[in-house]
């Protein structure tokens, strides 16, 4: 089996140690990884905005980039629902609905695809698991509280099964933080408002260090802890899985 | 030019201790509903079976509105078609005029609102009185309701007391909920028994039986309609069911999505006039049938106004409804209303996250977040967005269609943000993300060239 590691614009850019992170627990599991350099972006940020058909070439190169693979994996829960749900745009070639089946998030490939129920790691601090809507609501990675009281999902399963681990209980336990790609600067007020209180109920909560499956979302959520200058670390939930240590 | 959602947002997001009054007071109402949800086992099966029944209903509307008509014809009842608001209004007065109808009584219709009914009427010389009782605290303060169920949900009891000091004479300062509520009844009561006639909205109109089913919690609906010679029921053509079967499912969900009761408190029945009075049905289009021509939109007149998707949405709690500047505020309001002005309404799609908590909230599974999405396309092709907006985005789209291009972009945007000294950066006028929050650091490497250099050391 050999994976294609989609490493979305922004991590790439701004986060390498996520991406590296990702790269060294599959190649762990003894899976052939292969990062194809020609790879950009999956488009969302433009479709997201209205310019679904500026993207087109976007997606076009995402094809041309991962349709050898036999899987697609990426950090996060965002761009590969985007891949699934939102290139039907383009012509629908074997290659496009091989790639759009096959693009898997990280966690959802290590659980549906790898099976692994658990990991042999150790992390003795007090986890906030955010949970992004598009993992959540959009590729039905975990349970949502409208239609179900128990708090389930493949992430936070996977989480439990870490030695020493605390998984923080939020009062609120999924509500959107508010970042929302173009959003978190066209609807800044609510946008900012809404990581406001997502971060308040991490605090009042006991979370040392925030986790979460999208990058996007914690980034937006890492802004407001620097600039509160509160005590809470951000951490991808690839470095915990990695084994990656706080202080990295 | 109107002010868009965003900006009408940060205007309400100034008081940060009432915006989380506000977000609160939503979240408890969304927290009963999913009591509520929880509470029957069957409430997943419940969402699709309407879902269905509403599908089947817009798919057959001809067949059903005709019908409806006929039975409601049979069983004594006057009904009238209206295309636009302004017919409605025209008919309504129309009826008023000729029953010699001068003082009216109402109870909660959104579709009244969305047409402007009252100060139509009251232009015309007729006095309307509110009595649901938010209606008429909105209308004692002459605002539009910011909620469609909760049409005061903005106003906290010290506002309330405010305004019935002012209006029907409380003490000054009472903000005693019950003492206020008792003094609405009273000055209540003396309208419903000296009115000519009653205006209702309609939640179900049933095509089987030319019925309309009236859902409130106060019993103002009956109180009106019953004390009144005249009865208008006003409805969309989206608000038929096909068969009496058909109404359980729906009340069952109505209540339980919109405030976590198991049922309203009335849920009242009209099938014909009473002895020595007149029963009217007014039928509206007003863009509906626009909207089902619509194939990505039409699904949204599945509707039937519980505003559950108002009580999840992060943004609507954090920004109230009188920031979307459209009689239905919130998600819904947010598909529905570009289809009746593009331009208009073209911030409102916008103002979401995409987070589709409205999709998994709604009772008749209307897939809003999608439709959303879809709209901002509309929106974009039509040229509506700002000039910038659209150049950034095509920019950035030929930068990402292009490795070298981004390659050499992300490098270059990284050296400027390491460069770029931190009160420019964290300047608030310049970059509205630095307003509550920091920028990331940009790292010296990419993972692109990491991964090419320690591929090169393999």
């Amino acid at each position: 089996m050999t994976v294609g590691l989609f490493i979305p614009c922004y991590i790439d850019q701004f986060f390498p140690q996520v991406a590296i992170a990702t790269l060294q627990l599959l190649e762990k599991l003894g899976i052939n990884v292969e990062y194809p350099i020609r790879q950009t972006c999956c488009g969302q940020p433009m479709a997201n905005s209205g310019f679904e058909q500026s993207s087109i070439s976007v997606y076009q190169l995402f094809v041309k980039n991962f349709s050898r693979y036999d899987y697609v994996v990426t950090p996060t829960g965002s761009c590969a629902y985007h891949v699934r749900k939102h290139f039907n745009k383009i012509d629908q070639t074997p290659e496009v609905v091989k790639v759009r089946n096959s693009t898997f998030e990280l966690v959802n490939f290590l659980t549906d695809v790898l099976n692994k129920t658990e990991v042999a790691v150790s992390f003795p601090h007090q986890v906030g698991f955010h949970q992004s809507c598009h993992g959540q609501r959009g590729l039905g990675l975990s349970n949502a509280s409208e239609i179900t009281p128990d708090q389930d999902g493949q992430a936070i399963r996977l989480l439990r099964t870490i030695k020493d681990i605390k998984l923080t209980q939020l009062t609120r336990t999924d509500e959107c933080c508010g970042f929302g790609g173009t959003f978190c600067v066209s609807e800044e007020a609510v946008s900012a408002r809404m990581g406001i209180d997502r971060i308040a109920d991490h605090v009042r909560n006991k979370t040392e260090v925030l986790t979460g499956g999208d990058m996007s979302c914690l980034m937006h959520l890492d802004g407001i802890i620097k600039r509160q200058r509160l005590p809470i670390k951000v951490m991808h939930i690839a470095e915990i899985l990695n084994g990656n240590n706080i202080y990295e | 030019m109107t002010a868009t959602h965003s900006q009408l947002a940060e205007a309400f997001n100034k008081d940060f201790d009432r915006t989380t009054w506000h977000d609160e007071a939503l979240w408890f109402v969304r927290q009963k509903r999913d009591s509520a949800a929880y509470g029957i086992k069957e409430f997943q099966e419940l969402r699709e079976l309407a879902s269905r029944i509403k599908e089947h209903t817009l798919s057959n509307l001809d067949k059903y509105l005709v019908s409806f008509e006929q039975n409601a014809i049979r069983n004594g009842v006057i009904v009238h078609w209206a295309m636009d608001a302004e017919e409605h209004n025209k008919i309504v007065l129309d009826i008023l005029l000729k029953s010699n109808s001068k003082r009216i009584v109402k109870s909660k219709s959104m579709l009244t609102e969305e047409c402007h009914l009252n100060p139509y009427l009251q232009k015309n010389g007729i006095e309307v009185v509110d009595t649901d009782l938010g209606e008429h605290i909105i209308q004692l303060r002459k605002e539009p309701p910011s909620h469609i169920v909760l049409p005061a949900i903005h106003l906290k009891k010290e506002d309330v007391g405010n305004t019935f000091h002012h209006h029907l004479g409380t003490p000054a300062h009472e903000s005693d909920p019950q003492r206020l509520a008792e003094a609405a009844r009273q000055h209540l009561r003396e309208k419903f028994i000296s009115s000519d006639a009653a205006i209702s909205g309609v939640n179900f109109a049933v095509a089987e039986t030319g019925s309309v089913v009236v859902c409130t919690n106060e019993g103002n609906a009956d109180l009106g309609i019953n004390f009144a010679k005249v009865h208008i029921a006003c409805m969309g053509i989206e608000k038929i069911i096909p068969a009496w079967d058909h109404l359980g499912v729906f009340t069952r969900l109505l209540a339980r999505s919109a405030t976590g009761q198991s049922i309203t408190t009335y849920t009242s029945h009209f099938t014909k006039p009473l002895e020595g009075a007149t029963m009217h049905v007014v039928i509206l289009d007003n863009g509906r049938t626009k909207q089902l021509g619509r194939e990505d939109f039409r699904n949204s007149l599945k509707c039937i106004r519980c505003g559950a998707c108002m009580n999840t949405c992060p943004v609507y709690r954090r920004s109230g409804g009188h920031s979307y500047n459209f009689t239905v505020p919130g998600p819904i309001g947010s598909i529905l209303s570009p289809n009746l002005d593009l331009k208009k309404y073209s911030s409102l799609p916008f103002a979401s996250t995409l987070c589709g908590s409205c999709t998994f909230v709604c009772p008749v599974k209307i897939d809003i977040h999608v439709q959303l999405y879809k709209w901002r396309q509309i929106i974009a092709e039509e040229n509506i967005l700002p000039v910038y907006k659209k150049w950034s985005m095509k920019i950035m789209a030929t930068l990402l269609a292009n490795p070298l291009l981004y390659d050499l972009g992300g490098k270059l945007a990284r050296y400027v943000l390491r460069i770029t000294p931190d009160r420019i950066l964290n300047n608030n006028w310049l970059n509205s993300w630095a307003k509550a929050r920091e920028l990331p650091k940009p790292p010296k490497t990419s993972f692109k060239t990491w991964y090419i250099q320690s591929s090169k050391k393999k």
